[in-house]
């Protein structure tokens, strides 16, 4: 008994201007078969070189589409009716994706160059990519850097010499020793001045005709949609999951794209989220790790010239953006080893059920980020230096107890080669991770001190030792940077 | 392979792309014999995001082909705009075009529409090729394309 398949106009050329077709089979895919058996010109058409249906080719079995049902190996009855269905769409090519940049030249007069901005960017210029156009989107464009510190150096450095027009910079912190291994916008006489004073500085000996605006605050679920607002691209130069996934979830609210890095040791990551279309950070890490997984930068270290790498990629995608040329890093996610030297590329989708760029989204307004990444705010140590739980010890109060000739266990939970740098004076080092085949090396009948770099090992130390049941630790606050600023500033810092 | 349009088609195919401006429109091509007769505009159902993307519904599909059977022409092809962009198909036009349809671009940029082609897909998929593209003079027929647009 044979079937029906409807055939739409443009196919009928090759069906003999037949609107319908009688084929015979048992399964949709055997219909299908019989039909290009008879019509061979429609092979091409409806099969892609791979052998599966083209993507825009839609069938369906009486009014239902068979993507709904069992795709091809749907079985059919007698009198049940085929039809193709094409699916019409195409668009511009995707460099031409309308941005905040395009969006103004078609709305106003772009900016024009000077004689000496043209001497200046004439590289850029005689690039057909670029040209004057590319140029003078750029000069209408702003960025705006999240963080002066490994990534925004460079990221800062780079848009600034490329002539981006506005370069906005948000940081709080006070340039450190510890900093210029990598973060070149500082150099060492600039070591306790601010960040931004010193980034200002540097931004526009490079380029006077940059316009920097800095903000000198922490970036806050308060703050962050009034800051961002008015910026064409958010770079993501921040060093901690709270900020990032703010910084995120501001990016989607606001509508602004988020050129993304992050960097670890040896190995970084980049990636456009964010955009119109595109997935954001939540797609790809809808919830945090469990604080502490992942260690920080000052905790984990990390080599000097990877945020150098990772920041110029993100600088390169903030052009491209603004300028519209190229493709961007958009659902793709860039991975960047350092020691193997070696990139890797992950695709990327739009999760349908993200909570933040989702079409059901529930994160509409911006949240608690410290909670929601599960990090302890900061205890509030008084004035006097004495802490406020009975878990923590200050490195004053430490210091008094020995000079009073206590004998705490003083157990330093941080790595041989940090040992290396400094340490208290009679103390012993179980590093973290060997703590649960050695916890019981320590003392029965002394208070335990748990010391790291700052506090944060430690306090996982005392959590660890709490649950087989070593209660009397308690956790040296600041850790070992704090002990060396207060009691003894003889001893390096790292 | 050439195209007619009669009088109105091309105003309002470009009025259209104003419209939808900076967003992508579309709307499918009635005629008989390479003379487009109407137009009807149909709504961008992309979920790619409209500004460089149109998609036209499966349901608007048949629709279409229905209601060139109650003119008594043929379903020629459809037209879109590239908002901001010139009036060339890109990739995606070619990986998603059909043979014998011609297909229309409008570019409109800041809102104003500007040159407008018409392409045909080769029979080996590896490429569009132009069409030549005829007006009608004005004030042949005004209300031609207005009675069907929208």
């Amino acid at each position: 008994m044979p079937n029906t398949i409807n055939i739409p106009t443009p196919l009928r050329p090759f069906t003999d201007k037949k609107e319908s077709v009688e084929v015979s089979g048992a399964t949709v895919g055997e219909l299908l078969a019989d039909l290009t058996t008879r019509y061979e010109g429609l092979r091409k058409h409806l099969y892609a070189d791979n052998g599966k249906l083209r993507n825009f080719v839609n069938v369906y079995l009486n009014d239902e589409d068979i993507r709904y049902l069992q795709k091809e190996a749907t079985p059919v009855k007698a009198g049940d009716t085929l039809s193709i269905v094409p699916s019409v769409a195409g668009g511009a090519p995707a460099s031409a994706e309308a941005t905040a940049g395009q969006a103004r030249a078609a709305a106003e007069e772009l900016p024009t160059l000077s004689h000496e901005e043209i001497k200046r960017y004439s590289r850029h210029l005689i690039m057909p990519e670029m040209g004057m156009e590319g140029q003078r989107k750029l000069k209408a464009s702003s960025v705006l850097c999240i963080g002066a510190g490994g990534l925004g150096s460079p990221a800062a450095m780079y848009l600034a010499a490329a002539g981006i027009g506005r370069l906005g910079i948000v940081d709080f912190d006070v340039v450190d020793f510890s900093n210029l291994q990598r973060q070149l916008l500082h150099t060492t006489n600039d070591v306790g001045r601010t960040k931004l004073a010193s980034a200002r500085d540097k931004v526009v000996a490079l380029n006077p005709h940059v316009q920097v605006d800095t903000y000198e605050e922490a970036l806050s679920s308060e703050n962050a949609m009034r800051l961002f607002k008015g910026y064409d691209v958010i770079l993501d130069g921040t060093d901690n999951f709270p900020t990032r996934y703010l910084v995120n979830d501001a990016c989607v609210l606001s509508g602004i794209p988020n050129a993304y890095g992050s960097i670890f040791r040896f190995e970084g990551q980049a990636s456009v989220f964010a955009t119109k279309d595109g997935p954001c950070y939540r797609c790809l890490y809808p919830e945090p790790p469990p604080p502490g997984l992942v260690p920080s930068c000052a905790e984990g270290g990390v080599l000097g010239v990877l945020p150098g790498v990772i920041g110029v990629i993100q600088a390169t995608e903030s052009i491209k953006l603004v300028t519209g040329i190229g493709e961007p890093l958009i659902g793709r996610f860039l991975i960047y080893d350092a020691l193997k030297m070696r990139f890797r590329e992950l695709k990327l989708k739009k999760d349908p059920e993200c909570p933040v760029c989702g079409p059901n989204p529930t994160v509409t307004t911006l949240i608690d980020y410290e909670q929601f990444c599960g990090v302890r705010p900061e205890p509030q140590t008084q004035a006097t230096g004495a802490a406020v739980s009975e878990w923590e010890i200050t490195p004053v109060e430490l210091k008094k107890k020995l000079d009073a000739g206590e004998t705490p266990f003083i157990l330093d939970v941080r790595e041989p080669n940090e040992y290396q740098i400094n340490r208290i004076a009679g103390s012993t080092l179980i590093p973290l991770g060997e703590l649960p085949r050695r916890y019981q090396e320590l003392p029965k009948d002394r208070e335990i001190v748990a010391h790291c770099k700052m506090g944060g090992r430690s306090a996982k130390a005392q959590d660890f030792l709490k649950s087989v049941g070593i209660t009397n630790v308690k956790n040296l606050k600041g850790g070992i940077l704090e002990w060396v600023d207060k009691v003894d500033p003889s001893q390096p810092k790292y | 392979m050439a195209l007619s349009l009669q009088a109105g088609v091309t105003e309002a195919i470009r009025a259209h792309g104003v419209e939808t401006y900076p967003n992508e429109c579309c709307g499918a091509l009635i005629g008989r014999e390479g003379a487009v007769t109407h137009i009807l505009a149909l709504p961008n159902v992309t979920d790619e995001g409209p500004r460089r993307r149109f998609r036209v519904s499966d349901r608007d599909y048949l629709q279409c082909e229905k209601r060139a059977r109650e003119l008594g022409g043929d379903l020629l092809g459809f037209y879109h705009s590239h908002p901001d962009h010139p009036a060339r198909p890109s990739q995606y036009d070619l990986d998603h075009a059909l043979p014998f349809f011609s297909y229309i671009i409008v570019a409109v940029r800041a809102g104003t529409p500007e040159d407008m082609t018409s392409w045909r897909l080769r029979e080996d998929r590896s490429a569009f090729d132009e069409e030549s593209l005829t007006h009608a003079q004005h004030n042949q027929h005004p209300d031609a394309a207005s009675s069907v647009h929208g």
